[in-house]
């Protein structure tokens, strides 16, 4: 039998590129030697790439540096240009071209089985490399379909709302188990009618498990795409045992799982329901409690705001997916300059699961130049709420609502959240009194008495406080 | 190579990834996102191996086709993990601008 990679020192120089990638995620503990580790994943990937030209045969070299040329130049000039308010639609979008490529590979590998190395003397593919090559497949094409329908929910091509067609969980379990049924009889028989099925079939239910998941939901489900292309990656390492592309597939897989656990943890709730779907629908809004809407509350204008603030001695910013839409950000930091000139303390409270992806706040913040010595994680923070003068809330709404400590019938119980209402005073940055959040939960907090409502679009508000600021 | 030395490989792979990510601070989860990303396109490996072996043409287009895919990640997620990683500052006392 034919060997892939006969060559030493090429397995070597895969070792060293799986090793770059370690050290690639392995920079990303600190913001410090992040950039450090991301210089080790151009490394690795270069070397991965420079060591399989030099050790095949190359019939098209041109043609590959065309294609690598197009792709290279489309992928740098949407990174350049993608704000940064669209970086989950962006990360959704890669991961499809992923699975999409995992599927062509594996494609290009069943029509030549030999020139990877896995077919038996008489042309026929051996059985192992079968069930990785079914299973690369079918992977590859539930992240490419998946990513597909996460991009559309999260760019606004489509309802962020769950679709939910009945009888949904017998139409998803019964296709995975035909699926896995399939890549079984695939061992027995290779003929293409049983390959292009499991690729059909994987399609398909890729889409079907993304469509009843809610927006609110996005962050798992991203994370758990970003697991997926993982896996395809390893399963694709497997048929082509290249130890650069099973390391790597290994560590991008356990990252989308332990993304996912964080971000279902901070939810308080289990991965399987995620999955099922059909939360941020309207489910919730029948528990919220019937006297929601026409309960006192107070509003506030931005001079009241702007004079609170101005007198606290410190403030924490808490930040949501609203800051985000409303791209407040950078508005926000002008406020948070001029408090700090006035000699108070600004700090930044970020829940896990704020925005639409793991870290998104994070990011945007950085993006509006807060230095992230000032940004903290929910549980650095949350003791600090009690003796803080004002908890600042900016389009965040159910990661504040403290019917999670309380309320045992609220959908979001026991989901760990920031103490706002603990603060002296709460100002809260809403559109308007009647939207709830996505879990369609009323939040107690609106109506505390050490509560003010400042009722605007998130931007226009703060540029309002900043103005009012300056006087 | 034999299967389960792959597999071993495979395993220790999972339990180091699963460290590793551990320690990933939660401000840097979105370019966590963003980097294994462009790593998880070393699936170019096959596609470079696809589009560079003569024998089927539909085999070689497709693999191409894949090399593009793959690219567009290579590059776009590398890209954009630097631009991100190159906004997240220390304060520092001088405002370094807007």
């Amino acid at each position: 039998m034919e060997q892939v990679v006969a060559n030493p020192w090429a397995m070597l120089a895969y070792l060293v590129a799986g090793v770059c990638f370690i050290l690639a995620l392995r920079g990303l503990s600190s913001p410090v030697s992040s950039r450090r580790g991301n210089r080790f994943g151009m490394f690795g990937m270069a070397l991965a790439v420079g060591t399989t030209l030099v050790t095949h045969q190359i019939a098209s070299l041109p043609e590959i540096g065309i294609a690598i040329v197009i792709g290279g130049i489309v992928g740098f000039i949407t990174a350049r240009k993608i704000a940064m308010t669209a970086m989950p639609q962006l990360v959704a979008a890669f991961h499809s071209l992923v699975g999409l490529a995992a599927v062509l590979v594996a494609v290009a590998a069943y029509l030549n089985p030999a020139a990877f190395g896995i077919a038996e003397p008489g042309g026929a593919i051996h059985q192992v490399s079968r069930i990785e090559m079914g299973l690369g497949i079918a992977i590859g094409a539930i992240t490419f379909s998946g990513s597909v329908i996460a991009f559309l929910k999260l760019n606004g091509n489509m309802s962020g709302k769950p679709i939910m067609l009945p009888g949904r969980h017998i139409i998803n379990l019964g296709t995975l188990a035909l699926i896995i049924g399939l890549i079984g009889y695939f061992l027995t028989d290779e003929a293409p009618w049983v390959f292009f099925t499991i690729t059909g079939l994987s399609f398909l239910i890729g889409f079907l498990l993304i469509i009843p998941i809610g927006g609110a939901d996005m962050p798992v489900v991203v994370s758990m795409l970003n697991s997926y292309s993982g896996w395809a990656a390893a399963a694709m390492g497997f048929t082509l045992h290249n130890t650069a592309m099973i390391i790597t597939g290994a560590l991008v897989g356990s990252s989308g799982a332990i993304l996912s656990y964080i971000m279902c943890a901070a939810m308080n709730r289990s991965f399987i329901s995620v999955i099922a779907g059909g939360f941020g629908g309207d489910s919730g809004a029948a528990s919220g409690g019937g006297q929601a809407i026409d309960r006192p509350w107070k509003r506030g204008s931005a001079e009241d705001a702007a004079f609170l603030m101005s007198q606290a001695e410190q403030v924490i910013i808490v930040p949501g997916y609203g800051m985000a839409v409303a791209q407040a950000q950078h508005a926000l930091r002008e406020m948070a300059d001029q408090l700090k000139a006035e000699g108070v303390a600004v700090k930044y409270a970020i829940h896990p699961v704020a925005g639409r992806m793991p870290g998104h706040m994070n990011v945007l913040l950085a993006e509006a130049n807060v230095p992230y010595d000032e940004v903290f994680e929910l549980e650095d923070i949350n003791s600090e709420f009690a003796q803080t003068d004002v908890a600042f809330v900016i389009g965040a709404n159910d990661v504040t609502n403290p019917a999670a400590k309380t309320d045992k019938s609220s959908p979001i119980y026991g989901m760990p959240v920031l103490d706002v209402e603990k603060a002296k005073t709460v100002l809260f940055v809403k559109r308007s009194m009647g939207g709830v959040g996505y879990a369609g939960v009323d939040n107690e907090v609106f109506y505390r008495d050490n509560t003010m409502m400042l009722l605007a679009d998130a931007k226009k508000m703060v540029e309002e406080i900043v103005k009012a600021l300056g006087h | 190579m034999e299967f389960v030395s792959i597999l071993s490989i495979f395993v220790l792979a999972c339990f180091v990834g699963y460290f590793v990510v551990w320690s990933v601070t939660p401000a840097l989860h979105t370019p966590l996102m963003a980097v294994t990303n462009a790593i998880s396109s070393v699936i170019v490996v096959g596609a470079l191996i696809a589009s560079a072996a003569a024998g089927s043409a539909t085999s070689k287009w497709l693999g191409l086709a894949a090399v593009a895919l793959a690219s567009v990640n290579i590059f776009g997620g590398f890209a954009v993990t630097e631009r991100m990683l190159a906004m997240y500052k220390k304060k520092d006392k001088p405002a370094a601008g807007k």
